[in-house]
């Protein structure tokens, strides 16, 4: 555990010395947004919109009493989507998507000798291959949460309205309710260490796959399970550190 | 011309090589000959440096390799081009994207018109005019290998390294590989090193052959000189190929005992 530690940061050490020209590495980047971002705004919107959903109709239930007003509906499902569910929830959807990909795309290129044709060719493949990959989720992730967001309050009010259990007035009452914006920005801090967490530990586990297609598979497996507990130590940590 | 001075290597304690001592010399095909599990692939990295060696050194043309600065490496690793054991192609990139990524990578001066020329140029080169805009997975083996060369030699490449490049490859197609291998390096007067335990591309294209053995350079000398080679485990291993024996005879019988094949 503590070797492999060592390794990781040695491995994000590799990266950032002896970096490729810049027009090289942002060309890479932007690919590497489209497979990671824009390939992914599908899944993340359905799951985000549900979620809201569920929120929404599951708070409704359990809040009989006529004393609360209903706008407090709105309200928690905006709280509880915007902290911690669009944040950590997309992060989870896409340690699953984009973990798998970055490390069982790394981890045959690396048994085919991919990896080594670059070395050969006297390229930083650590930094050709990860760093990419790394820029592109964290710019990525954002955005995707982003959208989470939004897509989760409007799944909360379609339920809410669809359902019958909150008008859409109360919701909307309640949604504009008490909005504290350092929420975002926690919640955006959340999905750039998630994004870092998620692309850093599946590119590691691809990296350094040694045998053959079933070891590829394992590494995309160990990949999303560590991601994923890195996520929800790192989503404890920060809510202790930075609320 | 390659230098190699006492190279060692061992995994956890198991020796793999034991010290080799060898030359490459430019504008020939050096073969790198010996059984399974001998260590070429591994004295290969080693030269190539993708491996550290525990103990020796190496030499590209009078320039230290081994433990030098990483600028002066990298001067020298730009001048490799390697094919691999199993093609290595970029997979998610077309033919003629691999075979341009050196120029991009390596030669940033190069405009878009000048890299499209080479890589036309290259691709004819290794007969594969018509498959450029093709997908690795969409070609066979041989032309990945031709692929593979292309790619190679695209940044004009001092030093060429193959790792068995006609394995998997019918007779006839591994006879043209080999061959393109020679004309390539007699052409552009490169150093090139190809691993094998193909007795055909020895007597063909063998212009300098070293044998290996448990990690041991047991012999070296041409084509002419290894089927009269006194060394019992590469007469061993030599006639173990049937079509060699039979050739020897038929040789032995029409020369009265002097081969020359
Ligand atoms: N990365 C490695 N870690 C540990 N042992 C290794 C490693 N690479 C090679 N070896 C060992 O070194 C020995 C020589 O391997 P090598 O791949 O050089 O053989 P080879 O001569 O190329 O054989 P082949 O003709 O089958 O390719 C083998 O016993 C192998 O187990
Ligand atoms: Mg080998």
């Amino acid at each position: 555990m503590v070797k492999s530690f060592g390794q990781f940061l040695l491995f994000i050490q590799s990266m950032i010395t002896r970096k490729e020209r810049f027009a090289v590495l942002w060309n890479r980047t932007i690919d590497e947004c489209v497979t990671i971002g824009v390939n992914s705004i599908f899944i993340v919107a359905i799951v985000s919109a549900f979620i809201g959903a569920v929120t929404c109709v599951q708070i409704a239930y359990n809040l009989t009493n006529p004393l609360i007003p209903k706008s407090t509906i709105g309200y928690m499902v905006r709280e509880m989507t915007i902290l911690e569910l669009a944040p950590t929830i997309t992060s989870i959807v896409l340690a699953g998507k984009v973990g798998s990909s970055i490390a069982g795309g790394l981890g045959t290129m690396r048994i085919t000798e991919q990896v080594s044709a670059l070395e050969v060719m006297g390229i930083n493949s650590a930094s050709y291959l990860v760093l990419p990959r790394i820029l592109a989720a964290i710019l990525m992730f954002p955005l995707l949460v982003i959208l989470a967001m939004a897509l989760s309050i409007v799944g909360g009010y379609l339920a809410g309205s669809l359902t019958g259990s909150i008008s859409a007035q109360d919701y909307i009452e309640g949604i504009r309710s008490d909005f504290i914006p350092y929420n975002i920005v926690f919640a955006l801090i959340k999905s750039v260490v998630f994004a870092f967490l998620v692309s850093a530990i599946s590119a590691f586990k691809g990296y350094f796959t040694e045998g053959g297609a079933l070891e590829v598979g394992n590494a995309s497996t160990t990949a999303v399970n560590n991601s994923i507990i890195a996520i929800l130590v790192a989503d404890f940590l920060l809510a202790a550190i930075l609320l | 011309m390659i230098e190699v001075h006492n190279v060692q290597k061992s995994f956890d304690g198991n020796p793999v090589l034991k010290g080799i001592t060898c030359t490459f010399e430019t504008g020939k095909c050096n073969l790198l000959l010996g059984g399974s599990g001998t260590g070429k692939s591994v004295l290969l990295q080693c030269i190539v440096g993708l491996m550290q060696p525990d103990l020796g050194s190496i030499t590209f043309d009078g320039t230290v390799y081994t433990n030098n600065k990483v600028q002066i490496r990298q001067e020298i690793r730009r001048k490799i081009g390697m094919l691999f054991q199993g093609s290595a192609l970029f997979d998610s990139m077309t033919v003629a994207k691999n075979v341009e990524f050196p120029l991009q990578m390596l030669t940033p001066e190069m405009t878009r018109d000048e890299r499209r020329d080479r890589v036309e140029f290259c691709l004819k080169r290794v007969g594969l005019e018509n498959a450029g805009e093709k997908m690795p997975s969409e070609i066979s083996g041989g032309m990945k290998k031709r692929v593979g060369i292309a790619r190679a030699i695209s940044a004009n490449c001092t030093y060429l390294f193959c790792d068995e490049p006609n394995s998997g490859l019918d007779p006839l197609t591994s006879i043209k590989i080999d061959e393109l291998i020679q004309e390539i390096t007699q052409e552009y007067n490169i150093t090139t090193v190809i691993i094998t335990h193909d007795m055909n591309s020895v007597v063909q294209i063998g212009d300098h052959i070293i044998f290996l053995y448990k990690g041991l350079k047991l012999w070296d000398g041409t084509k002419d000189e290894i089927l009269n080679a006194e060394v019992p485990e590469l007469k061993e291993f030599i006639f173990s190929s049937s079509l060699v024996r039979a050739a020897k005879r038929i040789d032995d019988e029409t020369h009265n005992g002097v081969t020359n094949l």
